[in-house]
């Protein structure tokens, strides 16, 4: 009998603000430890903390992004354990009364060999705000710890899922959507080398339709990879554990990377009593409708929408609007072009997902480096469309203003890609070819129909590329075979 | 010039009939003369101190400065000031030197005021007669086997024994009203949020307020026009009209409704102290005021609230002292949790340990809606009692505490008898509202009483002005114990 795969994730998602989020002290990654660290971020004694708004804006643009409630009233509270880089001895965290209630999220599975693309809605229980603590570092100091205080205080948005995934392909797919929304709502940087996006996977495996097995959580998996492979491997580990007639015990596990498992860390039983309790120092959060009202206006179009409506209005495919909706800066690039040559929304995916894209992973930038500007791209594709140069001489045009920059219709003109399509033109350079080449048009004329690739070399070689392709075999055909 | 209210000592000041230099060591010589024995001071720093005397001669020197330049103020040890040990009591932070200031130190610097030391408090203001502090008991200076009370007892001993012109305290149970009426002066607790509590080593945060500790009501009100203030580094912190402390000061009482809340003069109420708050309030009534009854049935329940609360808001709030960044670390220890608990166990004193040990049971898995929950939901039927009985009167009187001044070692054995002690000012903690106290006579050991003056919310002006007015016609403020010199 089959097992199904239980799984809820918990992500932190790191909000950009400039600020922490109870303290004035910068949130800049990389700096010398301890720099950027001020008297309440290392809880000095008589230190309080004071709420940054710009977490809460970035918190209600989440639960807007999901279609979550949004608490008229939520409260901060203190999770309370000792840890060195935890300088206050708790966490400033929410706990009965989250900021953001219950959500969901869309995801789509693409096709595989064995089944076919789906689409499935992860719900949200919640998402809160808390502070980040700080960074133990166990090497290089000689048996003892260093403690850097830099990250601590940095704004979290800990967003929960129901366990709702069935598989690490699913909660792969979920995270790497959430991953997009967050850049595309503009509210984390998305960053998984700077730990700016963690997660948590609470795994299970049980018989289809029996209750919930127990869960075991795999803590602070900082990259996709990770996450697919600690999932892949904790819940074999589940199933071969209870086919042995063994028992899987609630616990907490981490994941070890080198060795690709996941190693129990402590037991349901050596759980903390974290004793959370309203933070007396902060009052509780009110978010008015008002308020809501002007964070919508500052939402984007969302992932799912645009991917809709490229479907619906631009008659593109699902896998062209998925790759264009990828991230914000690759649709507003596409929109953007677009936006110069209206009516050749495939036109304008193929570039974008063909030459543009080959162009940016050659030279690893990402979209919003792209050297190309919508207006150059646009004003390449609009004479593709109007007939003026062949996707040959364009893919020309493309490179140099790749390298060199400039106006599409300078550098078609300037090296003479222009498309020949003057009928005199082209009939005297194909009476010229014929002429000088009446052994291959004897061949062709006894039958041999494959020596016409040949004719159509020779006529491009002649033009420099320019000559109009379709207009070019038409004269080639005619006269190869009104001399038979 | 120790007898002086501070209008007059800013007077003289201003006149030039002396400088702040040669005030403050007026004071500093008195501390050195009468500290050794009353140990009000935990840290005096002469060099600091007197550049600041000198810093505020140069500004009257050029007629510079506000109402409290150059005047020598004595800080309770629980506020962080730049430069300052600050040690809230404890061995924990005995060796904390402070890298900034609170807010309220910021606000007597900006006003001018020369910071005279650090007074000696109950080590982390848990207390309620000065005897938990590390750094030593403080004596009261009308007998010095008796306690000043707590936990500002080295402000209250500093302002009775003429150490200092005026003192800043902080209270949460009591901790200003309390040390004020057993040391016979006056002391005020403000609403919560009037005074920022930034800076303030944190006992219980729902509760803690800082304020004026001085001689005279005019005095009180002086001081907090400048401890007062919105400070947006305080979330509780709140913006007050009120201005000037001092406007209402003169306003005469005829019309005053005086609550007396018959659960202030129940059992347990010394005869003495009950004949003193009698005879003020006829005083009162000789002002002009009226008296009525009021209840505040819950107040009974508000010493078992307190103790669930403050101690659950101080578990957490004391985790930071954990000998990792700054303060005490055990000599020795094996791994990190022993640091921890060797550091905490020898850093912390033992009432400090108590609290510690109860807030963290209430708080914990599966007592939390028994305890922390259902105490909160008590604390709102106290306020609420206020709230009724302010229906009635303008303010509320009685005695600031049961009996006079105890022994030194009296209670120290049995917390609940030492609790019992706050029976009268603690529900005014729970409630947010501002209270005071005030010098209402001598008992039959000839130690001071307090009267204490409950207002409603952000009527500190009205408060003083009532205490103030009773200061003009009685002289128990100006009494001063036998033994100091003058």
């Amino acid at each position: 009998m089959k097992w199904e795969i239980v799984i809820g994730l918990e992500v932190h998602a790191q909000l950009s603000t400039s600020s922490k989020i109870f303290s004035g002290a910068s949130t800049a990654f990389g700096a010398e430890a301890n720099t950027q660290a001020c008297a309440v971020d290392l809880a000095l004694p008589g230190v309080l903390p004071v709420l940054n708004r710009g977490a809460v804006e970035r918190a209600i643009k989440f639960g807007l992004a999901v279609g979550a409630h949004i608490a008229p009233r939520s409260v901060f509270s203190r999770k309370n354990y000792f840890y060195p880089d935890l300088p206050k001895g708790y966490q400033i965290s929410q706990f009965d009364l989250p900021i953001i209630g219950q959500g969901g999220l869309t995801i789509c599975v693409p096709e595989t060999t064995t089944e076919k693309a789906y689409e499935k809605l992860v719900r949200l229980t919640r998402a809160h705000l808390e502070e980040d603590a700080g960074k133990s570092l166990h090497e290089d100091f000689r048996g003892m710890t260093g403690i850097d205080l830099n990250r601590a205080g940095t704004p979290l948005l800990e967003i929960v899922s129901e366990p709702d995934m069935r598989s690490a392909t699913e909660a792969v797919i979920y995270a790497k959507m959430l991953h997009t929304l967050v850049r595309w709502i503009g509210i984390c940087d998305g960053n998984m080398q700077e730990g700016s996006l963690r997660f948590d996977a609470n795994v299970s495996v049980r018989r289809p339709g029996s209750e919930l097995g127990a869960r075991r959580e795999i803590k602070n998996l900082n990259s996709f990879r990770f996450l697919q492979q600690a999932i892949e491997y904790e819940a074999q580990w589940q199933i071969d554990t209870l086919e042995a007639g063994g028992k899987v015990q609630q616990a907490t596990v981490l994941f070890d990377s080198d060795k690709c498992e996941t190693r129990a860390m402590r037991s349901k039983e050596d759980a903390h009593d974290y004793r959370y309790f309203p933070d007396p120092d902060l009052l509780p959060v009110a978010i008015d409708a008002d308020w809501i009202e002007r964070v919508r206006k500052t939402l984007p179009e969302l992932p799912l929408a645009k991917r809709a409506r490229y479907v619906a209005d631009l008659d593109l495919s699902a896998y062209d609007a998925d790759t264009l909706t990828s991230s914000r800066e690759m649709a507003d690039l596409f929109e953007a072009t677009l936006s110069e040559v209206p009516r050749e929304a495939k036109l304008c995916a193929n570039w974008l997902m063909g030459d543009v894209s080959a162009s940016l992973n050659r030279e690893d930038l990402d979209v919003a480096h792209c050297p190309i500007s919508p207006q150059q791209l646009g004003g390449v594709l609009k004479r593709i469309a109007d007939g003026t140069i062949s996707n040959f001489a364009a893919k020309e045009v493309f490179k140099t203003l790749w390298s060199e920059g400039g106006d599409p219709d300078v550098i078609i003109e300037e090296k003479g890609l222009k498309q020949i399509s003057d009928v005199g033109t082209l009939e005297a350079m194909i009476d010229k070819i014929i002429a000088d080449n009446t052994a291959q048009v004897a061949e062709y004329r006894s039958g041999k129909e494959k020596v016409f690739g040949f004719f159509v070399g020779l006529a491009m070689k002649a033009s420099k590329g320019s000559a109009n392709p379709a207009q070019m075999q038409e004269i080639l055909k005619r006269k190869l075979s009104n001399q038979k | 010039m120790i007898k002086f209210s501070l209008l007059q000592l800013g007077d003289a000041l201003r006149s030039k009939k002396i400088s702040s230099v040669e005030l403050t060591q007026l004071y500093l010589d008195r501390i050195a003369a009468l500290n050794p024995e009353l140990n009000a001071y935990i840290t005096v720093n002469e060099e600091m101190t007197l550049a600041q005397a000198r810093a505020a001669d140069v500004q009257l020197k050029q007629g510079e400065g506000g109402a409290l330049t150059g005047i020598p103020v004595a800080q309770k040890d629980i506020f962080c000031a730049a430069g300052w040990r600050t040690t809230c009591g404890s061995k924990m932070l005995s060796n904390f030197v402070s890298p900034y200031d609170a807010h309220v130190i910021e606000q007597f610097n900006r006003a001018g005021a020369v910071n005279l030391g650090k007074t000696n408090m109950d080590e982390f203001a848990m207390g309620s007669s000065n005897e938990t502090s590390y750094f030593g008991i403080v004596k009261n200076p009308w007998n010095h086997k008796t306690v000043p009370g707590g936990s500002s007892g080295g402000s209250a001993t500093a302002v009775a024994a003429r150490l200092c012109a005026a003192a800043t305290g902080t209270d949460t149970g009591g901790s200003i009203r309390q040390p004020a009426a057993l040391c016979g002066i006056s002391g005020l607790k403000p609403t919560y949020g009037v005074v920022s509590r930034y800076g303030m080593i944190a006992f219980a945060s729902s509760l803690d307020q800082a304020g004026p500790m001085a001689h005279s009501a005019e005095d009180l009100a002086l001081l907090l026009n400048v401890m007062a203030g919105f400070d947006e580094r305080d979330s509780t912190s709140i913006k007050c009209e009120t201005t000037d402390y001092a406007q209402d000061l003169s306003k005469p009482l005829s019309g005053l409704r005086i609550g007396l809340p018959k659960e202030f003069f129940a059992a347990g109420l010394g005869a003495d102290v009950a004949r003193a708050i009698e005879a003020s309030i006829a005083e009162y009534r000789k002002l002009g005021a009226t008296v009525v009854d009021v209840s505040l049935p819950n107040s009974r329940l508000s010493i078992p609230v307190y103790y669930v609360l403050a101690p659950a808001e101080a578990s957490s709030n004391l985790s930071r002292f954990d000998g990792v960044r700054y303060g005490y670390r055990a000599l020795e220890y094996t791994n990190l949790a022993d640091m921890y608990e060797k550091s905490r166990a020898q850093g912390f004193g033992e009432e400090v340990k108590r609290r510690i040990m109860i807030g963290t049971y209430v708080l914990s898995h599966g007592y939390y809606d028994a305890y922390y929950l259902q105490a909160q939901k008590i604390r709102r039927l106290i306020a609420q009692d206020f709230s009724d009985a302010f229906k009635q009167c303008d303010v509320i009187m009685g005695p600031t505490t049961p009996t006079t001044a105890f022994n030194l070692g009296e209670k120290g054995d049995d917390p609940v008898q030492m609790y019992l002690s706050d029976i009268y000012t603690i529900a005014v903690n729970l409630a947010g509202l501002p209270g005071m106290s005030i010098p209402a006579g001598l008992g039959d050991s000839g130690m001071p009483i307090g009267l204490q003056i409950i207002g409603n919310y952000f009527d500190e002006a009205r408060m003083l002005n009532v205490a103030h007015q009773y200061q003009q016609v009685t002289d128990w403020h100006t009494r001063m114990p036998q033994h100091v010199k003058v």
